[in-house]
């Protein structure tokens, strides 16, 4: 089933290598994404016809861009036209940033929106200033919301961090490939047990996400 | 007895358009002020301007001797001092009903959990909610969330309690359950001020009526007076909006013609 050639030499330790720097690639860019998102979101949520139009043009191309396009304009394009020499796994955490950070904001909005004015008026109205407003009343209902949202787009950004391999990132599924191509003639079978293993790797690595979402969902119902 | 509330000269207006003019208006310590009139006139508006969620263009609000203005610094301090109630309940969905009503005295008061905790008990078994203490707010009806609502504005002992058309959003069976806290409220001499729709209620529960329209104040007077001898023409239209006998008797009089 070719599983074999994961058991030769170190072939399986740098299977999990290449995991991690998939999943230190997101967990950069996640970081980053939540906290500009949130920033970002919050901006949103003012009424100022500059700043709206800004954000509404910035999600306008994330949506509509394909994340690889974007790695290659930053990794190949603003290397040679700007001159700029970042090194590979950077434009992918700039990319990814610049995605997550417009997805973020977009929950962060949503969010912030869908709670009633009135809920900030009856806790002022109980003697709360406006910091405690926040801290006690309005923050914890907008996590409750966006935990579940926001874990569903982290999960997303693990899995398309398989695309970096185009910009020459040995991640996981690059390392997989080049153990393949080391066996081709003594393990001909090697793609399926190769890329089987893959699959389950990134299974594992998002599925205990995708369960704290689902108990936090649960606990949080009421 | 005692002025706890006073409003001088107060008006407020949206650009141009004033929603309310020149409202005077003294409250004493004790008294059940029943604010009633036409939808759009203000009431409400009066209301959210006594403790200053409403900014005011003239004139001013003093509670104690102590000016509320919604640009001054301490304004939750003076809140703290006015309970208000609102029309949709507004409980905290991600909190108990015993969280809810223990989270201003605790964060706000910093008073002690236990004894806070011991306090809301009390209070929740006064209004006959004390075994959905650990119930979350949307477990609960209407009239059961708005007696909720009055206890945690009881809780910080405010020494006015707005009540802000608390009825007008229940089923119509549920409006008594709340209107029977409260009455109770009102023989225990609290100072409330509260706008409603419900004329027999403010009948049982005043000491004194307004009658508001157009941003002023038109009439004012005892229950007893300001219903069955109403002053003003303008009073009495509005008063017969809630009538129905006239009506029926004008249609057995055009059978007869």
């Amino acid at each position: 089933m070719g599983f074999e050639v994961l058991l030769k030499g170190n072939n399986m330790i740098r299977l999990l290598e290449g995991l991690g720097v998939a999943l230190k690639i997101s967990l950069i860019s996640v970081s980053f994404s939540i906290v500009l998102g949130i920033i970002l979101g919050m901006l949103m949520t003012l009424k100022n016809h500059v700043i709206n139009v800004i954000t509404r043009v910035y999600l306008e191309i994330v949506r509509i861009m394909p994340q690889m396009v974007l790695l290659f304009i930053v990794y190949f394009g603003a290397t040679k036209a700007m001159g700029i020499n970042i090194s590979a796994e950077t434009s992918a955490v700039i990319v990814f940033s610049f995605w997550g950070t417009a997805e973020m904001a977009d929950l962060v909005r949503g969010s912030l929106i869908s709670i009633p004015t009135i809920q900030y008026e009856s806790s002022m109205a109980l003697g709360l200033n406006r910091l405690q407003t926040y801290i006690y009343v309005i923050i914890p209902q907008i996590v409750r919301r966006m935990i579940p949202l926001s874990i569903n787009l982290i999960t997303r950004m693990i899995k398309t961090t398989s695309l970096v391999m185009m910009i020459g990132i040995v991640e996981v599924l690059k390392v997989g490939q080049q153990i393949i191509e080391a066996n081709r003639k003594s393990s001909p079978n090697a793609a399926f047990g190769v890329f089987a293993t893959i699959l389950i790797l990134y299974f594992i690595a998002c599925w205990p996400i995708s369960c704290l979402s689902k108990y936090l969902e649960k606990k949080w119902e009421n | 007895m005692n002025e706890i509330l006073r409003i001088n000269d107060l008006s407020k207006r949206y650009d141009d358009y004033a929603i309310l003019e020149k409202i005077n208006l003294s409250v004493r310590k004790g008294e059940v002020v029943v604010i009633v009139g036409p939808s759009g006139c203000g009431k409400s508006t009066l209301l959210r301007c006594l403790n200053g969620l409403e900014e005011i263009q003239e004139g001013e609000v003093v509670l104690d001797g102590e000016i509320i203005n919604p640009n001054k610094k301490n304004l939750s301090k003076s809140r703290e001092r006015i309970g208000m109630v609102f029309q949709s309940y507004d409980l905290f969905p991600h909190k108990t009903i015993l969280r809810n009503v223990t989270l201003a005295p605790i964060k706000v008061k910093k008073r002690k959990k236990s004894e806070v905790e011991a306090e809301a008990l009390a209070l929740l078994d006064r209004v006959g909610l004390l075994s959905k203490k650990d119930n979350y707010p949307r477990q609960l009806s209407g009239g059961q969330k708005q007696r909720v609502a009055i206890v945690r504005a009881l809780i910080m002992h405010p020494e006015v309690l707005l009540l802000d058309e608390i009825t007008a959003a229940l089923d119509p069976e549920m409006v008594r359950e709340v209107l029977d806290v409260v009455l109770s409220l009102a023989k225990e001499g609290r100072t409330m001020v509260i706008v409603t729709h419900e004329m027999q209620f403010a009948k049982a529960v005043a000491d004194r009526v307004i009658f508001l329209e157009g941003g002023k104040i038109v009439e004012e007077g005892k229950p007893r007076d300001f219903f069955e001898n109403p002053k003003t023409e303008r009073l009495k239209r509005f008063l017969q909006t809630f009538t129905y006998e006239t009506v029926e008797n004008d249609e057995i009089e055009m059978e007869q013609v």
